[in-house]
């Protein structure tokens, strides 16, 4: 028969506000095998923990059951006072009555029973325990990245630089993700690129670092420390050992009408194609949905001007099974669709566009060569007006119910370049509320405001209209004004 | 404070004022808008306010279409129409409150005005 003692916290009036502890600890004394029971406001404070050692060292303790807060809060500040007291840690049991039981009840008699029998399951458990000894379990030492964008390769590099080998798994031809796309980040106006493109390139020559490009993980199997994971290495139908990213297959491709999307389908690229200048890896990739030669076997001009022979038709998809000890997800996001806000237009005009456009649009080598034109008919636009909170904040079905956060920012950002650039364009940003909280953002918002005068409208756009002139038509109220 | 109860035009509307962020989508989307005293928002606003007389009194209750653009485009799904149709049942359900007499009519008539609603009005204003 183990000698137990039994250790009810009140956790304030966590606990005891709901339980009575004074009868908790009454009714476990009667329990088979309990010699001590007692109870203390803070059993995890340094008094509380000097009890329970002294207990077992004076009750010659063989167990120890806490009736306490969850196992996540404390288990291993309680198991460390056990076993500084020469008890085996895995001698002691928590009884969880206060998430599981405090918290969740009104009525103190009910709360009561139940922590009672809590405790009496803690200790019937610490009956049948035997006195165990930590094992070791061998780690696999190298991390899986999955996701090549900014947070995937700020990750891999800060991983590579611990000294651990890391693989990065990217579904696009090259890593850098969505901020390739962008033209200028906030609250600095620095370019975009040049913070990027230096971290691809550190990515691609890190001897730690390993890069599956247009790949995907298929599968992933195992525990933590030792994940067995399936890479499906997609076909490019280019050998990238061969390939040196010369740009002259993407040059003479006959199929010249493919949507790029990089310039989100602003413009076309060629069915053979290197996303843009910097990619990483820098390696030419066939689209099977437009190649003609993959399609109907009529063409193969891509192979006939490839210097290196890198081109392969019949390369097939691999599927690389590798061993991992952590696995961290940077999978990113996805702009909504706007399929259902069709009050807006997007469907209906092309000057109605989304912020990845807008940054596009002024990127220098976006579809306009970083001219702010309208995609219609390639003039220059006198009046813009951003919409706010598209899809966000939205209980109705039609959008997500939180706000992204970060909309507020690239829009003054949007704004500020705009009025910087174009001076002569009016800009209006039709809010519902204003939401910068970070250092410097909200002074970068009202640098729109004061010192480049972009108009800031309180009321959500109700709808753009398409006129006939080609112009769009917007129809808002300013609720503060209220007109 | 008002002599009639937020709670009768909550009841019979269905609406939850309070899931309102104050975006003014309805506003903008209203038809109706620059007829209006008081806008879809402010309809809004008011009945969580409890301002229900001053809604009564106002003709913007009878400005709005029923074309539910607003309860269509609301992204948290407030329904501002509905709030519109329940103050206008309100006022109908007023006892010896008529704006007119029976008698006023025949002055008012136009040869567009349907029989029907000829009809509908005497037997209305003479209760």
């Amino acid at each position: 028969m183990q000698r137990i003692g039994v250790f009810v916290c009140w956790c304030g009036s966590n606990i005891a506000a709901t339980v009575d502890v004074n009868a908790v600890s009454e009714a476990l004394s009667h329990e088979p095998g309990v010699v001590y029971s007692i109870n203390y406001q803070y059993m995890c404070s340094e008094a509380g923990q000097n009890l329970i050692k002294d207990a077992i060292r004076e009750k010659k303790l063989t167990g120890v059951v806490i009736c306490s807060c969850s196992p996540r809060m404390h288990e291993a500040t309680f198991l460390k006072a056990a076993a500084a007291a020469g008890l085996n840690p895995y001698m002691v049991e928590i009884a969880n009555i206060r998430e599981q039981c405090s918290w969740i009840h009104k009525d103190m008699p009910t709360a009561t029973e139940k922590a009672i029998i809590l405790g009496r399951a803690a200790i019937a458990k610490v009956q049948l325990n035997t006195p165990l000894t930590a094992g070791e379990s061998p780690v696999t030492k190298r991390a899986l990245v999955i996701g090549g964008g900014i947070a995937g390769i700020q990750t891999a590099l800060d991983i590579a630089e611990a000294g651990f080998e890391v693989d990065i798994v990217e579904k696009q031809p090259t890593i850098g993700g969505k901020m390739t796309q962008l033209d200028k980040t906030f609250p600095t106006l620095d370019c975009a690129a040049c913070i990027l493109t230096p971290k691809m390139v550190d990515c691609a020559q890190n001897e730690n670092i390993n890069i599956y490009a247009y790949s995907e993980v298929a599968e992933v199997k195992g525990f933590v420390g030792n994940f067995t994971v399936k890479i499906r290495k997609k076909a490019r139908y280019v050998d990238e050992t061969k390939c040196t990213g010369c740009g002259l297959c993407t040059e003479k491709c006959p199929q010249k009408k493919v949507p790029n999307e990089f310039n989100l389908g602003m413009d076309t690229r060629r069915a053979i194609y290197i996303p843009f200048a910097q990619a990483v890896p820098k390696i030419a990739t066939i689209d099977p949905d437009y190649c003609n030669m993959l399609k109907n076997g009529k063409c193969g001009v891509c192979a006939k001007v490839c210097t290196a022979g890198a081109i392969n038709y019949k390369q097939q998809d691999e599927i690389i099974e590798r061993e991992y000890g952590a696995i961290v997800v940077a999978t990113g996001y996805n702009p909504i669709k706007l399929d259902n806000f069709d009050e807006y237009s997007y469907s209906q005009s092309n000057d109605v566009v989304t912020p990845l456009e807008f940054e596009r649009l002024m990127n220098a080598a976006g579809p306009t060569n970083g001219v702010l034109l309208r995609p219609s008919d390639g003039k220059h636009p006198h009046t813009i007006v951003f919409v706010q909170c598209v899809g966000s904040r939205d209980t109705s079905g039609c959008g997500k119910p939180y706000c992204s956060k970060i909309c507020c920012m690239y829009t003054a950002k949007h704004a500020m370049l705009t009025r910087e650039k174009y001076p002569d364009t009016d800009v209006y940003v039709f809010y519902i509320d204003v939401r910068t909280p970070g250092k410097s953002f909200d002074e970068f918002y009202r640098r729109a405001v004061e010192e480049y005068g972009v108009h800031y409208i309180k009321g959500m756009v109700g709808k753009v209209t398409p006129r006939a002139d080609g112009k769009l038509s917007v129809q808002a109220s300013d609720l503060i004004a209220n007109e | 404070m008002s002599k009639y109860d937020k709670e009768q035009v909550l009841c019979s509307s269905g609406v939850n004022v309070l899931k309102c962020m104050r975006c003014g989508k309805c506003s903008a989307t209203c038809p109706s808008y620059d007829e209006m005293e008081y806008h879809p928002h402010e309809f809004v606003y008011m009945v969580e306010k409890g301002q229900i007389d001053k809604l009564m009194a106002s003709p913007s209750i009878y400005k709005c279409l029923s074309c539910y653009a607003c309860v269509e485009r609301c992204p948290r799904g407030v329904e501002p129409a509905k709030l519109v149709e329940a103050l206008r049942l309100l006022v109908i359900r007023q006892q010896g409150q008529n704006h007119l007499k029976a008698d006023d009519i025949p002055a008012l008539l136009d040869e567009d005005l349907p029989q029907q609603a000829i009809v509908t009005a005497l037997r209305k204003y003479s209760k």
